[in-house]
Protein backbone atom coordinates (compact mmCIF):
# COMPACT_ATOMS: atom_id res chain seq x y z
CA UNK A 1 0.00 0.00 0.00
CA UNK A 2 1.50 3.12 -0.45
CA UNK A 3 0.75 6.57 1.66
CA UNK A 4 -0.50 9.17 -0.23
CA UNK A 5 1.34 12.54 0.76
CA UNK A 6 -0.44 15.59 1.95
CA UNK A 7 0.61 18.09 -0.18
CA UNK A 8 0.09 22.17 0.32
CA UNK A 9 -1.00 21.86 3.60
CA UNK A 10 1.93 24.46 5.32
CA UNK A 11 0.06 27.04 2.67
CA UNK A 12 -3.20 27.19 4.64
CA UNK A 13 -3.06 29.34 7.82
CA UNK A 14 -1.97 28.03 11.34
CA UNK A 15 -3.41 28.61 14.73
CA UNK A 16 -2.27 32.22 14.92
CA UNK A 17 -3.22 33.35 11.22
CA UNK A 18 -7.21 32.32 11.07
CA UNK A 19 -9.20 35.10 11.33
CA UNK A 20 -11.35 35.65 14.18
CA UNK A 21 -14.49 33.62 14.10
CA UNK A 22 -13.74 32.45 10.74
CA UNK A 23 -15.01 35.61 9.12
CA UNK A 24 -13.98 36.26 5.59
CA UNK A 25 -13.09 39.47 4.19
CA UNK A 26 -12.40 38.58 0.67
CA UNK A 27 -16.22 38.81 0.12
CA UNK A 28 -17.71 37.28 -3.01
CA UNK A 29 -15.02 34.69 -3.65
CA UNK A 30 -17.70 31.37 -3.80
CA UNK A 31 -17.14 32.11 -7.72
CA UNK A 32 -13.62 30.61 -6.70
CA UNK A 33 -14.96 27.70 -5.62
CA UNK A 34 -14.99 25.13 -7.99
CA UNK A 35 -18.97 23.62 -7.07
CA UNK A 36 -19.16 22.15 -10.79
CA UNK A 37 -16.81 18.96 -9.23
CA UNK A 38 -20.40 17.65 -7.36
CA UNK A 39 -21.93 17.11 -10.64
CA UNK A 40 -22.84 13.08 -11.29
CA UNK A 41 -24.78 14.81 -14.56
CA UNK A 42 -23.93 17.44 -17.06
CA UNK A 43 -26.33 19.92 -19.54
CA UNK A 44 -26.11 19.34 -23.17
CA UNK A 45 -26.73 21.76 -24.66
CA UNK A 46 -27.67 22.43 -28.36
CA UNK A 47 -27.56 26.01 -29.74
CA UNK A 48 -29.36 25.20 -32.89
CA UNK A 49 -32.57 24.15 -30.58
CA UNK A 50 -33.10 26.97 -28.28
CA UNK A 51 -35.70 29.56 -28.88
CA UNK A 52 -33.51 31.72 -26.01
CA UNK A 53 -36.74 31.80 -23.76
CA UNK A 54 -34.62 31.85 -20.73
CA UNK A 55 -36.53 29.53 -18.79
CA UNK A 56 -33.40 27.53 -17.78
CA UNK A 57 -31.46 30.95 -17.04
CA UNK A 58 -34.07 31.80 -14.66
CA UNK A 59 -34.24 28.53 -13.22
CA UNK A 60 -30.97 27.71 -12.63
CA UNK A 61 -30.03 27.91 -8.46
CA UNK A 62 -26.63 28.61 -9.29
CA UNK A 63 -26.30 31.39 -11.79
CA UNK A 64 -24.59 29.21 -14.02
CA UNK A 65 -26.18 29.36 -17.60
CA UNK A 66 -24.03 31.85 -19.49
CA UNK A 67 -26.26 34.54 -21.19
CA UNK A 68 -25.00 36.88 -23.53
CA UNK A 69 -27.01 39.71 -25.48
CA UNK A 70 -30.50 37.91 -24.71
CA UNK A 71 -29.61 34.60 -26.02
CA UNK A 72 -28.21 31.62 -23.90
CA UNK A 73 -24.55 31.05 -24.72
CA UNK A 74 -23.47 27.50 -22.62
CA UNK A 75 -22.96 26.30 -19.38
CA UNK A 76 -21.15 27.83 -16.67
CA UNK A 77 -18.86 24.13 -15.95
CA UNK A 78 -17.10 25.57 -12.57
CA UNK A 79 -20.41 26.17 -11.20
CA UNK A 80 -22.94 23.96 -12.75
CA UNK A 81 -23.63 21.27 -9.88
CA UNK A 82 -25.82 19.32 -12.17
CA UNK A 83 -29.32 19.65 -11.04
CA UNK A 84 -31.24 19.04 -14.14
CA UNK A 85 -33.52 22.01 -13.76
CA UNK A 86 -32.69 23.50 -16.56
CA UNK A 87 -33.46 20.15 -18.43
CA UNK A 88 -36.54 19.73 -16.59
CA UNK A 89 -37.95 23.28 -17.91
CA UNK A 90 -36.70 23.22 -21.06
CA UNK A 91 -39.88 23.87 -23.38
CA UNK A 92 -38.37 22.87 -26.41
CA UNK A 93 -40.23 20.00 -28.17
CA UNK A 94 -40.19 17.32 -29.40
CA UNK A 95 -36.39 17.44 -28.68
CA UNK A 96 -35.00 19.65 -25.41
CA UNK A 97 -32.10 22.34 -26.09
CA UNK A 98 -31.18 21.50 -22.60
CA UNK A 99 -30.55 17.93 -21.65
CA UNK A 100 -28.66 15.96 -19.23
CA UNK A 101 -25.99 12.99 -19.81
CA UNK A 102 -24.34 11.20 -17.18
CA UNK A 103 -20.99 11.92 -15.71
CA UNK A 104 -20.25 15.45 -14.24
CA UNK A 105 -16.96 15.73 -16.66
CA UNK A 106 -16.77 18.22 -19.62
CA UNK B 1 -4.52 56.69 35.41
CA UNK B 2 -5.66 56.18 38.61
CA UNK B 3 -9.44 56.51 39.47
CA UNK B 4 -10.54 57.86 42.96
CA UNK B 5 -12.93 55.04 44.69
CA UNK B 6 -16.58 56.01 43.58
CA UNK B 7 -19.51 55.83 46.40
CA UNK B 8 -21.84 53.46 45.24
CA UNK B 9 -25.56 53.92 46.60
CA UNK B 10 -26.81 50.97 48.59
CA UNK B 11 -30.20 49.11 47.05
CA UNK B 12 -32.15 45.82 49.02
CA UNK B 13 -31.97 43.69 45.60
CA UNK B 14 -32.42 40.10 44.78
CA UNK B 15 -30.29 38.59 42.70
CA UNK B 16 -32.00 38.55 39.53
CA UNK B 17 -33.17 42.53 40.47
CA UNK B 18 -29.19 43.24 40.86
CA UNK B 19 -28.62 41.50 37.08
CA UNK B 20 -31.80 43.68 36.01
CA UNK B 21 -29.99 46.74 37.66
CA UNK B 22 -26.31 46.32 36.18
CA UNK B 23 -28.47 45.87 32.47
CA UNK B 24 -29.90 48.73 32.70
CA UNK B 25 -26.81 50.87 33.43
CA UNK B 26 -25.19 48.89 30.64
CA UNK B 27 -27.64 50.02 28.45
CA UNK B 28 -27.40 47.16 25.28
CA UNK B 29 -28.45 47.98 21.74
CA UNK B 30 -30.32 44.83 21.41
CA UNK B 31 -31.78 42.38 24.46
CA UNK B 32 -33.66 39.22 23.19
CA UNK B 33 -34.73 36.91 25.88
CA UNK B 34 -37.54 34.36 27.02
CA UNK B 35 -38.45 34.56 30.47
CA UNK B 36 -37.89 30.98 32.58
CA UNK B 37 -37.92 30.64 36.72
CA UNK B 38 -36.22 31.48 38.46
CA UNK B 39 -34.83 33.91 35.68
CA UNK B 40 -38.13 35.88 34.96
CA UNK B 41 -37.48 38.78 37.25
CA UNK B 42 -34.72 39.93 35.38
CA UNK B 43 -36.72 39.59 32.07
CA UNK B 44 -39.23 41.52 33.38
CA UNK B 45 -37.75 44.13 35.39
CA UNK B 46 -35.60 45.04 32.24
CA UNK B 47 -39.16 45.00 30.40
CA UNK B 48 -40.29 47.58 32.26
CA UNK B 49 -37.11 50.04 32.14
CA UNK B 50 -37.49 49.52 28.33
CA UNK B 51 -40.94 50.91 28.44
CA UNK B 52 -40.50 53.46 30.64
CA UNK B 53 -37.78 54.12 27.96
CA UNK B 54 -35.12 54.47 31.10
CA UNK B 55 -32.67 52.33 28.33
CA UNK B 56 -32.36 52.94 24.50
CA UNK B 57 -32.10 48.81 24.20
CA UNK B 58 -34.43 47.02 21.18
CA UNK B 59 -35.95 44.71 23.04
CA UNK B 60 -36.88 41.23 20.97
CA UNK B 61 -39.58 39.66 22.37
CA UNK B 62 -38.86 35.89 21.12
CA UNK B 63 -40.48 32.36 20.93
CA UNK B 64 -37.84 30.39 22.72
CA UNK B 65 -34.28 30.38 24.01
CA UNK B 66 -32.64 29.06 20.78
CA UNK B 67 -34.68 31.71 18.99
CA UNK B 68 -33.28 34.37 21.76
CA UNK B 69 -29.44 33.53 21.44
CA UNK B 70 -29.89 33.36 17.84
CA UNK B 71 -31.57 37.02 17.61
CA UNK B 72 -28.24 37.83 19.44
CA UNK B 73 -25.73 36.20 17.68
CA UNK B 74 -27.48 38.19 14.60
CA UNK B 75 -27.38 41.52 16.83
CA UNK B 76 -24.07 41.32 17.82
CA UNK B 77 -22.68 40.08 14.40
CA UNK B 78 -24.21 43.37 13.31
CA UNK B 79 -22.01 44.99 15.52
CA UNK B 80 -24.61 46.22 18.95
CA UNK B 81 -23.44 45.44 22.32
CA UNK B 82 -25.78 42.12 22.66
CA UNK B 83 -27.04 40.63 26.43
CA UNK B 84 -29.81 37.91 26.92
CA UNK B 85 -30.15 35.84 30.10
CA UNK B 86 -31.68 32.32 30.86
CA UNK B 87 -31.97 29.52 33.12
CA UNK B 88 -32.14 25.99 32.91
CA UNK B 89 -34.35 24.00 30.17
CA UNK B 90 -33.81 27.25 28.41
CA UNK B 91 -30.20 26.79 28.72
CA UNK B 92 -30.20 23.94 27.06
CA UNK B 93 -32.76 24.73 24.54
CA UNK B 94 -29.84 27.75 23.69
CA UNK B 95 -27.32 25.15 23.41
CA UNK B 96 -26.94 25.07 19.88
CA UNK B 97 -26.66 28.48 19.21
CA UNK B 98 -24.29 28.47 22.41
CA UNK B 99 -21.53 27.25 20.05
CA UNK B 100 -22.82 29.63 16.77
CA UNK B 101 -22.01 32.35 19.44
CA UNK B 102 -18.20 31.41 20.77
CA UNK B 103 -17.58 29.76 17.36
CA UNK B 104 -18.21 33.07 15.02
CA UNK B 105 -16.41 35.11 18.34
CA UNK B 106 -20.05 36.90 19.47
CA UNK B 107 -19.05 38.88 22.68
CA UNK B 108 -22.55 38.23 24.06
CA UNK B 109 -23.66 39.21 27.59
CA UNK B 110 -25.45 36.65 29.46
CA UNK B 111 -27.06 36.79 33.37
CA UNK B 112 -28.02 32.56 33.56
CA UNK B 113 -29.61 31.95 37.11
CA UNK B 114 -28.59 28.06 38.11
CA UNK B 115 -31.68 25.88 38.07
CA UNK B 116 -31.26 21.86 37.91
CA UNK B 117 -32.26 20.30 34.81
CA UNK B 118 -35.80 17.86 34.44
CA UNK B 119 -36.91 14.96 34.79
CA UNK B 120 -37.91 14.82 37.28
CA UNK B 121 -39.30 18.38 36.86
CA UNK B 122 -37.63 21.12 39.50
CA UNK B 123 -37.47 24.96 39.61
CA UNK B 124 -34.75 25.33 41.81
CA UNK B 125 -30.66 25.67 42.26
CA UNK B 126 -27.82 23.47 41.16
CA UNK B 127 -25.33 23.44 38.02
CA UNK B 128 -26.57 20.82 36.19
CA UNK B 129 -27.78 23.46 33.67
CA UNK B 130 -24.38 25.24 33.08
CA UNK B 131 -22.49 21.76 33.72
CA UNK B 132 -23.82 20.82 30.74
CA UNK B 133 -22.68 23.47 28.77
CA UNK B 134 -19.21 23.80 30.14
CA UNK B 135 -17.62 22.54 27.01
CA UNK B 136 -19.56 25.38 24.58
CA UNK B 137 -16.35 27.76 24.62
CA UNK B 138 -18.19 30.55 26.87
CA UNK B 139 -16.87 31.80 29.77
CA UNK B 140 -18.40 30.72 33.19
CA UNK B 141 -17.92 32.90 36.06
CA UNK B 142 -20.21 31.98 39.21
CA UNK B 143 -21.65 34.44 41.50
CA UNK B 144 -21.47 33.95 45.24
CA UNK B 145 -23.97 36.79 45.91
CA UNK B 146 -26.54 39.31 44.59
CA UNK B 147 -23.55 42.04 44.79
CA UNK B 148 -20.93 39.92 42.74
CA UNK B 149 -24.11 39.37 40.68
CA UNK B 150 -24.18 43.40 39.92
CA UNK B 151 -20.36 43.68 39.77
CA UNK B 152 -19.82 40.62 37.48
CA UNK B 153 -22.36 41.67 34.93
CA UNK B 154 -20.42 45.05 34.55
CA UNK B 155 -17.14 43.54 34.10
CA UNK B 156 -18.27 40.52 31.84
CA UNK B 157 -19.14 43.65 29.09
CA UNK B 158 -15.13 44.57 29.53
CA UNK B 159 -13.79 40.89 29.23
CA UNK B 160 -15.93 39.83 26.43
CA UNK B 161 -15.24 42.29 24.46
CA UNK B 162 -12.40 42.41 25.19
CA UNK B 163 -9.86 42.24 21.73
CA UNK B 164 -8.03 39.41 23.33
CA UNK B 165 -10.66 37.51 24.36
CA UNK B 166 -13.65 37.96 21.86
CA UNK B 167 -15.90 35.77 23.72
CA UNK B 168 -19.45 35.43 24.85
CA UNK B 169 -19.73 35.06 28.98
CA UNK B 170 -22.11 33.81 31.53
CA UNK B 171 -22.99 35.56 34.78
CA UNK B 172 -23.56 32.16 36.31
CA UNK B 173 -26.04 32.74 40.07
CA UNK B 174 -27.90 30.03 42.15
CA UNK B 175 -31.19 29.86 41.48
CA UNK B 176 -33.73 30.85 44.60
CA UNK B 177 -30.92 31.08 46.62
CA UNK B 178 -29.31 33.95 44.97
CA UNK B 179 -31.90 35.07 42.53
CA UNK B 180 -34.94 35.68 44.56
CA UNK B 181 -33.04 36.68 47.89
CA UNK B 182 -33.50 40.33 49.12
CA UNK B 183 -29.87 41.59 49.73
CA UNK B 184 -27.45 44.52 50.66
CA UNK B 185 -26.32 45.41 47.45
CA UNK B 186 -23.88 48.89 46.68
CA UNK B 187 -24.57 50.30 43.05
CA UNK B 188 -22.58 52.39 41.16
CA UNK B 189 -23.78 55.66 39.38
CA UNK B 190 -25.08 55.30 36.23
CA UNK B 191 -22.34 57.24 34.32
CA UNK B 192 -19.72 55.38 36.29
CA UNK B 193 -20.60 52.18 34.91
CA UNK B 194 -20.85 54.00 31.37
CA UNK B 195 -17.46 55.10 31.60
CA UNK B 196 -16.24 51.87 33.24
CA UNK B 197 -17.27 50.11 30.06
CA UNK B 198 -17.08 52.03 27.71
CA UNK B 199 -18.40 52.26 24.06
CA UNK B 200 -19.22 49.28 22.09
CA UNK B 201 -16.49 49.22 19.54
CA UNK B 202 -17.60 46.00 16.94
CA UNK B 203 -14.45 44.44 15.72
CA UNK B 204 -17.04 41.89 13.85
CA UNK B 205 -19.68 44.12 12.03
CA UNK B 206 -21.95 42.81 9.49
CA UNK B 207 -23.10 46.78 8.72
CA UNK B 208 -20.07 48.40 8.08
CA UNK B 209 -20.59 48.71 4.47
CA UNK B 210 -17.42 49.56 3.27
CA UNK B 211 -15.56 46.54 5.26
CA UNK B 212 -17.65 43.69 3.93
CA UNK B 213 -17.50 40.72 5.60
CA UNK B 214 -18.94 36.82 5.49
CA UNK B 215 -19.96 35.50 8.63
CA UNK B 216 -20.62 31.32 9.12
CA UNK B 217 -18.96 30.44 6.28
CA UNK B 218 -17.55 26.76 6.43
CA UNK B 219 -14.32 25.45 7.55
CA UNK B 220 -13.73 21.78 6.25
CA UNK B 221 -11.04 19.36 7.56
CA UNK B 222 -7.97 21.40 6.49
CA UNK B 223 -9.08 24.80 8.57
CA UNK B 224 -11.50 23.61 10.78
CA UNK B 225 -8.95 22.80 13.92
CA UNK B 226 -6.85 25.24 14.01
CA UNK B 227 -10.35 27.75 14.09
CA UNK B 228 -11.14 25.80 17.35
CA UNK B 229 -7.84 25.88 19.00
CA UNK B 230 -7.37 29.94 18.45
CA UNK B 231 -10.65 30.34 20.66
CA UNK B 232 -9.20 27.70 23.08
CA UNK B 233 -6.28 29.77 23.38
CA UNK B 234 -8.70 33.27 23.55
CA UNK B 235 -10.60 31.32 26.48
CA UNK B 236 -7.20 30.73 27.92
CA UNK B 237 -5.99 33.82 27.49
CA UNK B 238 -9.55 35.38 29.22
CA UNK B 239 -7.78 34.67 32.61
CA UNK B 240 -5.83 37.33 32.59
CA UNK B 241 -8.05 39.82 31.11
CA UNK B 242 -11.09 39.18 34.17
CA UNK B 243 -8.28 39.47 36.74
CA UNK B 244 -7.28 42.89 35.02
CA UNK B 245 -10.60 44.04 34.50
CA UNK B 246 -11.57 42.81 38.16
CA UNK B 247 -8.31 44.92 38.99
CA UNK B 248 -9.85 48.17 37.56
CA UNK B 249 -13.15 47.84 39.03
CA UNK B 250 -11.99 46.98 42.39
CA UNK B 251 -9.68 50.32 42.11
CA UNK B 252 -13.11 51.98 41.08
CA UNK B 253 -15.44 50.04 43.65
CA UNK B 254 -13.06 48.49 46.22
CA UNK B 255 -14.71 44.99 45.52
CA UNK B 256 -12.14 42.90 44.31
CA UNK B 257 -12.41 39.53 42.57
CA UNK B 258 -10.47 37.36 40.82
CA UNK B 259 -10.48 33.80 39.43
CA UNK B 260 -10.59 32.08 42.79
CA UNK B 261 -11.80 33.81 46.18
CA UNK B 262 -9.13 32.30 48.64
CA UNK B 263 -10.77 32.27 52.61
CA UNK B 264 -8.07 31.56 54.88
CA UNK B 265 -6.33 29.09 52.87
CA UNK B 266 -2.65 30.40 53.74
CA UNK B 267 -1.88 28.01 56.52
CA UNK B 268 -5.11 26.20 55.88
CA UNK B 269 -5.06 21.88 56.40
CA UNK B 270 -8.31 21.04 55.66
CA UNK B 271 -10.28 23.10 52.92
CA UNK B 272 -13.39 22.95 50.71
CA UNK B 273 -13.25 23.99 47.34
CA UNK B 274 -16.13 24.86 46.20
CA UNK B 275 -18.86 27.64 43.64
CA UNK B 276 -21.20 30.01 43.98
CA UNK B 277 -23.62 31.07 47.21
CA UNK B 278 -22.48 27.39 48.95
CA UNK B 279 -19.19 29.47 49.66
CA UNK B 280 -20.90 31.77 51.86
CA UNK B 281 -22.50 29.08 54.32
CA UNK B 282 -18.77 27.45 54.03
CA UNK B 283 -16.71 30.27 55.44
CA UNK B 284 -19.16 30.75 58.35
CA UNK B 285 -18.76 26.96 58.96
CA UNK B 286 -14.97 27.73 58.81
CA UNK B 287 -15.10 30.95 61.32
CA UNK B 288 -16.69 28.56 63.63
CA UNK B 289 -13.90 25.94 63.04
CA UNK B 290 -11.17 28.71 63.09
CA UNK B 291 -12.31 29.74 67.18
CA UNK B 292 -12.00 25.54 67.64
CA UNK B 293 -8.94 25.69 66.83
CA UNK B 294 -8.95 23.82 63.57
CA UNK B 295 -7.33 25.02 60.26
CA UNK B 296 -10.15 25.40 57.88
CA UNK B 297 -10.20 27.32 54.82
CA UNK B 298 -12.45 27.64 51.83
CA UNK B 299 -11.68 27.93 47.89
CA UNK B 300 -14.44 29.28 46.23
CA UNK B 301 -13.72 29.02 42.33
CA UNK B 302 -15.28 31.79 40.37
CA UNK B 303 -14.12 31.40 36.58
CA UNK B 304 -14.93 27.74 36.20
CA UNK B 305 -14.23 28.66 31.99
CA UNK B 306 -11.26 29.02 31.71
CA UNK B 307 -10.56 26.89 34.79
CA UNK B 308 -7.87 28.88 36.83
CA UNK B 309 -5.25 25.43 37.02
CA UNK B 310 -2.25 27.82 38.64
CA UNK B 311 -4.44 30.04 41.27
CA UNK B 312 -5.87 26.02 42.41
CA UNK B 313 -2.38 24.93 42.91
CA UNK B 314 -1.26 27.62 44.62
CA UNK B 315 -4.27 27.94 46.73
CA UNK B 316 -4.09 24.39 47.60
CA UNK B 317 -0.51 23.85 47.83
CA UNK B 318 0.33 22.70 51.36
CA UNK B 319 -3.28 21.86 52.22
CA UNK B 320 -3.39 17.86 53.63
CA UNK B 321 -7.36 17.03 52.77
CA UNK B 322 -9.32 18.77 50.40
CA UNK B 323 -13.46 17.98 49.88
CA UNK B 324 -14.28 19.47 46.01
CA UNK B 325 -18.07 20.35 46.71
CA UNK B 326 -19.95 20.00 43.39
CA UNK B 327 -23.72 21.38 42.71
CA UNK B 328 -23.71 19.01 40.15
CA UNK B 329 -23.36 15.45 39.27
CA UNK B 330 -21.75 13.60 36.15
CA UNK B 331 -23.63 10.53 35.59
CA UNK B 332 -21.12 7.69 35.35
CA UNK B 333 -17.73 9.65 35.23
CA UNK B 334 -15.52 9.09 38.18
CA UNK B 335 -16.53 12.09 40.04
CA UNK B 336 -18.51 15.44 39.42
CA UNK B 337 -17.64 18.12 37.01
CA UNK B 338 -15.08 20.46 39.93
CA UNK B 339 -13.65 17.00 41.25
CA UNK B 340 -12.53 16.41 37.72
CA UNK B 341 -10.59 19.63 36.94
CA UNK B 342 -9.15 20.33 40.51
CA UNK B 343 -7.65 16.02 40.60
CA UNK B 344 -6.40 16.95 37.25
CA UNK B 345 -4.91 20.24 38.18
CA UNK B 346 -2.88 19.21 41.24
CA UNK B 347 -1.90 15.77 39.45
CA UNK B 348 1.37 17.04 38.14
CA UNK B 349 1.95 17.97 41.88
CA UNK B 350 4.69 16.07 43.86
CA UNK B 351 2.66 16.84 47.78
CA UNK B 352 -0.55 16.68 46.92
CA UNK B 353 -3.27 16.71 49.44
CA UNK B 354 -5.77 13.85 49.36
CA UNK B 355 -8.89 14.37 47.60
CA UNK B 356 -12.55 13.63 48.68
CA UNK B 357 -15.59 14.83 46.54
CA UNK B 358 -19.07 15.69 47.84
CA UNK B 359 -22.20 16.03 45.57
CA UNK B 360 -24.56 18.32 47.39
CA UNK B 361 -27.85 20.50 47.48
CA UNK B 362 -29.16 18.88 44.09
CA UNK B 363 -32.68 20.18 42.90
CA UNK B 364 -31.95 22.88 45.04
CA UNK B 365 -32.06 20.93 48.94
CA UNK B 366 -30.69 22.69 51.31
CA UNK B 367 -26.82 22.69 52.32
CA UNK B 368 -26.98 23.23 56.19
CA UNK B 369 -24.04 24.27 58.18
CA UNK B 370 -24.31 21.01 59.86
CA UNK B 371 -23.17 19.31 56.95
CA UNK B 372 -20.50 21.39 56.19
CA UNK B 373 -18.83 20.50 59.10
CA UNK B 374 -19.53 17.15 58.98
CA UNK B 375 -17.59 17.25 55.44
CA UNK B 376 -14.69 19.18 57.87
CA UNK B 377 -14.38 16.77 60.20
CA UNK B 378 -14.06 13.78 57.66
CA UNK B 379 -11.15 15.78 56.26
CA UNK B 380 -9.49 15.79 59.75
CA UNK B 381 -9.75 12.26 59.73
CA UNK B 382 -8.13 11.33 56.81
CA UNK B 383 -5.31 13.54 57.95
CA UNK B 384 -5.14 11.80 61.27
CA UNK B 385 -5.46 8.32 59.99
CA UNK B 386 -4.34 8.55 56.63
CA UNK B 387 -7.62 6.87 54.87
CA UNK B 388 -9.72 8.57 52.14
CA UNK B 389 -12.26 6.20 51.72
CA UNK B 390 -14.90 6.48 48.98
CA UNK B 391 -13.60 9.28 46.37
CA UNK B 392 -17.51 10.35 45.71
CA UNK B 393 -20.47 10.49 48.13
CA UNK B 394 -23.72 12.05 48.50
CA UNK B 395 -23.92 14.76 51.37
CA UNK B 396 -27.60 15.25 52.53
CA UNK B 397 -28.84 12.23 51.00
CA UNK B 398 -31.13 9.47 52.40
CA UNK B 399 -29.39 6.30 50.99
CA UNK B 400 -30.52 3.11 51.48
Amino acid sequence: MKIRRIENLSELPCVSEVPLGGILSNVGNSAQYRTGSWRTQRPIFKADICTNCLLCWINCPDGSIAVAEGKVTGIDEMHCKGCGICAYVCPTKPTKAMSMEQGGEY
Amino acid sequence: MVKEQVKGTVVGVTGDGAAADAMRQIDPDVVAAYPITPQTEIVERFAEYVADGKVNTELVAVESEHSALSACCGASAAGARVMTCTASQGLALMHEMLYIASGNRLPIIMPMVNRTISAPINIHGDHSDSMGSRDASWIQLYCRDAQEVYDTTIQAVRVAEDQRVMLPVMVCLDGFMVSHDMEWVEMLPDEEVKQFIGPMRPVINLLDKDNPISIGALALPPVFFEHKVSMIRALEGAKSVIKEVADEYGALTGRQYGLVEPYLMDDAEVAIVVMSSAAGTTRTVVDVLRDQGVKAGVLRIRSFRPFPKDEVVQALRGVRAVAVMDRASSPGAVAAPIFSEVASAMYGEEARPKLVNYVFGLGGRDLPMEQVASVYERLQNVVSTGEVGPVLTYLGLRDG
